[in-house]
């Protein structure tokens, strides 16, 4: 075989692994038959179904207020984060500090979970919607400290020395410059965070009180009970919404590369 | 584009007036990051109008330096006087200097006019002089069509222009420029360094210029100062640094030159005073005519330019009391000038530069050639440092 | 160098650092302080489900002879917890294995993809991480299901007869397979942008140098992408060891996995002591990956700048 067609071979295998299964569930959601393995024609009756659900909507309208605000206050942290580890060197106990920041990467979300919600009853506070939302900031904010760190490596800082240069303070030097020119990797670092709370399940489940069920959980619940089309619905929606952002952040990121080619073409017929 | 001669120049040597107040003072200036001392213990003048430059290899500390007056460093000992007054512990955006970045810095979100506004606006001037300032600066570095681009969508030599104009709009005490051609190619560095001479001399302003190419400070300086590990070797006009280097440091940097080490054997006069030296350089018997610096006995370097040194086929004349026999080892042919590289009978490589005055593709002199290296008493120079 | 120190006035500064420090301390420190604390209470059916060791801040000796360590020695005598912690630790190591095994070869090929398709392919493997971990695993349930989608493939190829179903749900595989899907992202990401920074002439002096491409791939490619594949695997390896949702919704009776046994001691039997000792014994076993991790981590955030 040709190097070429073996290349593509080993990544359309991997590919499809990895969409079949997400495929296969959004086709279902369309099936009129209950039983998910008979096809019974296309139907849209378990969205509609799922619409009338209220139990279910109640729980998406929590999630999606937990992960706005999560999101955002996650962002403004994460954000700081980054500028602490990048730009200042002499952070009391750094090490700490930067270890902080990475072990929420890849720590179980079991103990992540179950020690928030000790914290949480330990301070005796009644858990519900907002020990759910400093949760999620609390581990969302690190990857958005991760996404913003990266992009502030590469930022020349003499862009900010020539604000200051040229009389501009350090805080309005921020907003001025260094905050505009760092927003795609903060907007990445929202919608990262943002998804991150839409499908965590685990953490959820710890720290959550009566009244605060979110999506995940309500659909862990059901799914323990068995596979049903009305899932799969509320399951499509979630990957639709999901998709439709992560489609426009790239349509995005196609337009400026296209504008930045365009800018380039100018520069050297500008002379 | 068409070349615009400002003013005639006139001779200005503020340095040399007793009287003159300096326009910027490092006075015992140490940098130091952690155990590296990036500047020791420096002191340096510089007076209002001049065209300054600090030069030395990467490392020196000249950048250090230059940051230190733009107030994004502070000096760990010694202040900096800025008309006469310490501007220690002012930020960088309350300084009246201006500084042109090595990268241009120019920030990519903003037009070219918002960049060059951008000072202005933090001086909260009132709209319609931003507006005229910007005009003007655009008309002085011909800009003005491209005023609504982009840095993305300008070449080099334009980006170059719009850092110039940026950190010239607030009309600064100081301009320091950080290496400011270095991204340019060699034929518009030429073309941009008469340019930044005439801009200067318009406008009246102090520049002060780091670099590290000798020809670019050569060229645009009233006077340099040569940096090595934190310290300033020599300060002096362009003429001076090349013609009377004082150590075989600043000899060796700028340009071409042919250093033998050597003893003082006789001087004709008192240390201090005009006459004739004597040296013995390993049996190479060399007189040199200049201020006598050292006694007798001492270890010096002798040191002369290779455009000083004449080479031929015959037996010199009388005039150079300097001769020495050799053979031609190696010949660098380098268009306007040949450079001879030539084996003296005592082993010694010396090098000499003939210009190419004829066309003739074959030159009279050859390799294996024997051949007369001379010169004159006051060609070469002796050096202590 | 420290250039902050010149030009950025303290206060703003301060706040920069202080406000996410206080906040992770709060919310990230403190919570385990607390978890290894009440792992060395006593189990009391109240609410909260255990009696504080020490209340305020009682003296050092007073708190050392209070400390109780039963429960660590309950799970020490039951073997249950062990086998769940050894089984857990083999499951992590059997799927990262696996997931390097499918990872690599993606990650390669991706990386030797013509330079315009490679920021699609990207973002084809990022795609699934973005969509809701349940759905994933969720998805494989209805293949894997006896009367799922495999089984009626399989049958409609022939190869099953029309009474025999595939017997993989609620088992050990159907546990990998939910494994591999769900973390691949993880180790594709990283070994992806280890091996898109090689250098392509490196190779191509290997070959030069007479060094036949397969050879060059163990001499030169391989050794080069090793961060990515310690980082790859630490990104995968630690949480898989604590994983909770996919033995739970995927697995069998036999799949013993400590994530599980937490969550149950928890939710079900409500024992938080237990549960809390669970955890600071998994923390304590996951302690040298993380720190590996932290390192890698570290060295590129160095590297970088």
């Amino acid at each position: 075989m040709k190097p070429g067609r073996f290349d593509a071979t080993v990544l359309t295998i991997g590919f499809a692994f990895l969409y079949i299964p997400i495929l296969i569930l959004v086709i279902y959601s369309f099936n009129a038959s209950k039983l998910v393995t008979v096809w019974g024609g296309f139907s849209t009756q378990w969205y509609q179904q799922m619409w009338h659900n209220e139990a279910l909507m109640d729980a998406a309208w929590v999630t999606i207020r937990v992960a706005v605000l999560s999101a955002s206050i996650g962002t403004v942290l994460g954000t700081l984060a980054a500028l602490a580890l990048v730009r200042f060197v002499r952070i009391p106990a750094r090490m700490l500090f930067s270890a902080m920041i990475y072990a929420p990467l890849v720590m179980p979300e079991v103990i992540t979970g179950l020690s928030l919600l000790l914290l949480f009853v330990a301070v005796g506070v009644d858990r519900g919607f907002w020990t759910v939302v400093i949760a999620h900031t609390t581990f969302t904010m690190c990857y958005v400290a991760i996404v913003v760190q990266s992009r502030l490596v590469t930022f020349d800082r003499s862009l900010e020395e020539a604000a200051l240069d040229l009389g501009c303070p350090p805080v309005k030097t921020f907003f001025a410059i260094t905050l505009p020119l760092i927003m795609p990797a903060v907007v990445a670092g929202w919608m990262l965070a943002f998804t991150l709370s839409l499908d965590d399940l685990v953490i959820a489940s710890f720290t959550t009180g009566p009244g605060a069920t979110t999506l995940p959980i309500k659909i862990y619940s059901q799914v323990r009970l068995g596979v049903t089309p009305e899932i799969n619905a509320a399951c499509t929606l979630l990957i639709g919404i999901v998709t439709i952002g992560v489609i426009i952040a790239s349509v995005a990121t196609k337009r400026r590369e296209y504008q930045r080619q365009r800018d380039e073409h100018l520069a050297t017929t500008a002379a | 584009m068409a070349k615009s001669l400002g003013p005639v120049k006139r001779k200005f040597t503020p340095w040399t007036d007793p009287g003159a107040q300096p326009f910027i003072r490092f006075e015992n200036i140490t940098k130091r990051f952690g155990n590296f001392v990036a500047v020791d213990n420096l002191t340096l003048d510089i007076y209002e109008k001049e065209f300054f430059s600090l030069l030395g290899p990467s490392g020196c500390g000249k950048t250090t330096l230059m940051r230190m007056l733009a107030g994004f460093e502070e000096p760990t000992e010694g202040r900096i006087l800025l008309q006469g007054k310490d501007i220690s512990g002012v930020p960088p955006y309350r300084r009246p200097t201006n500084m042109m970045f090595q990268s241009y810095a120019l920030f990519p979100h903003m037009s070219v006019e918002k960049n060059i506004a951008f000072g202005l606006e933090q001086d909260k001037l009132p709209k319609g002089e931003i507006e005229t300032r910007v005009q003007e600066m655009l008309k002085l570095v011909k800009l003005e069509q491209f005023a609504r681009r982009k840095p993305s969508q300008l070449s080099g030599g334009q980006r170059q222009r719009v850092a110039l104009a940026r950190s010239l709009a607030k009309r600064p005490k100081v301009l320091l420029l950080d290496e400011p051609l270095g991204a340019l190619d060699r034929k518009l560095r030429e073309e941009t360094q008469f340019e930044l001479m005439d801009i200067q001399h318009t406008l009246g302003l102090t520049f002060l210029i780091v670099t590290h190419d000798q020809e670019e400070a050569m060229t645009v300086s009233d006077r340099i100062a040569v940096m090595d590990k934190g310290i300033i070797v020599q300060v002096a006009t362009p003429a001076e640094i090349y013609e009377a280097p004082n150590s075989r440091y600043v000899a060796d940097f700028i340009g071409d030159i042919n250093l033998v080490e050597g003893k003082v054997v006789s001087t004709s006069a008192a240390a201090g005073q005009a006459g004739r030296l004597a040296l013995d350089c390993d049996g190479l018997k060399v007189a040199v005519e200049q201020e006598c610096p050292a006694l007798a006995g001492n270890t010096v370097a002798f040191a002369i330019r290779p455009e000083k040194v004449r080479i031929s086929l015959d037996t010199p004349a009388q005039t150079d009391v300097n001769a020495v026999r050799g053979e031609v080892w190696d010949i660098g042919y380098l268009g306007d000038f040949s450079l001879f590289l030539v084996r003296t009978e005592d082993g010694r490589v010396l090098r000499a530069a003939q210009a190419n005055v004829s066309r003739l593709v074959d030159r009279p002199i050859t390799f294996g050639d024997q051949v007369w290296l001379h010169w004159s008493a006051d060609a070469g120079l002796v050096l202590t440092r | 160098m420290s250039q902050a120190s010149a030009t950025s006035p303290g206060k703003a500064r301060w706040l920069v650092v202080a406000v996410p420090y206080v906040w992770l301390i709060l919310f990230f420190l403190m919570p385990f302080v607390i978890i290894v604390k009440i792992s060395l209470s006593d189990t009391a059916i109240s609410m909260p489900p255990y009696t504080p060791v020490f209340q305020g801040f009682s003296t050092l000796r007073d708190f050392i002879s209070q400390l109780d360590f039963d429960n660590y020695l309950f799970l020490t005598e039951d073997p249950l917890y062990s086998e769940a912690y050894l089984s857990s630790l083999r499951v992590a190591v059997v799927s990262t294995l696996l997931l390097l095994l499918v990872g690599y070869p993606m990650a390669l090929c991706m990386a030797r993809a013509n330079h315009g398709i490679r920021p699609t392919l990207v973002m084809l493997v990022i795609l699934p991480f973005w969509t809701s971990f349940l759905i994933r695993v969720y998805a494989w349930i209805g293949i894997l299901k006896p009367e799922g989608l495999l089984t009626l493939l399989l049958q409609s190829l022939h190869l099953y007869g029309p009474d025999e179903q595939v017997q993989i749900f609620r088992t050990q595989t159907a546990v990998y397979i939910g494994i591999v899907y769900s973390y691949l992202p993880f180790m594709v990401l990283p070994l992806y942008s280890a091996l898109e920074k090689l250098d392509g002439t490196l190779l191509e002096a290997a070959n030069d140098l007479g060094c036949p491409p397969w050879k060059a791939f163990w001499k030169i490619t391989f050794p080069l992408s090793l961060p990515g594949v310690i980082a790859g695997s630490m990104i995968c390896f630690i949480p898989i060891t604590g994983e909770f949702v996919i033995p739970d919704l995927l697995g069998g009776a036999q799949t013993l996995m400590i994530g599980k046994t937490l969550w149950t001691e928890f939710f079900g039997n409500r024992d938080w002591p237990l549960a809390s000792a669970v955890a600071v014994i998994l923390l304590i076993v996951l302690v040298i990956p993380i720190v590996i991790f932290q390192n890698q981590q570290r060295k590129a955030e160095g590297g970088k700048a």
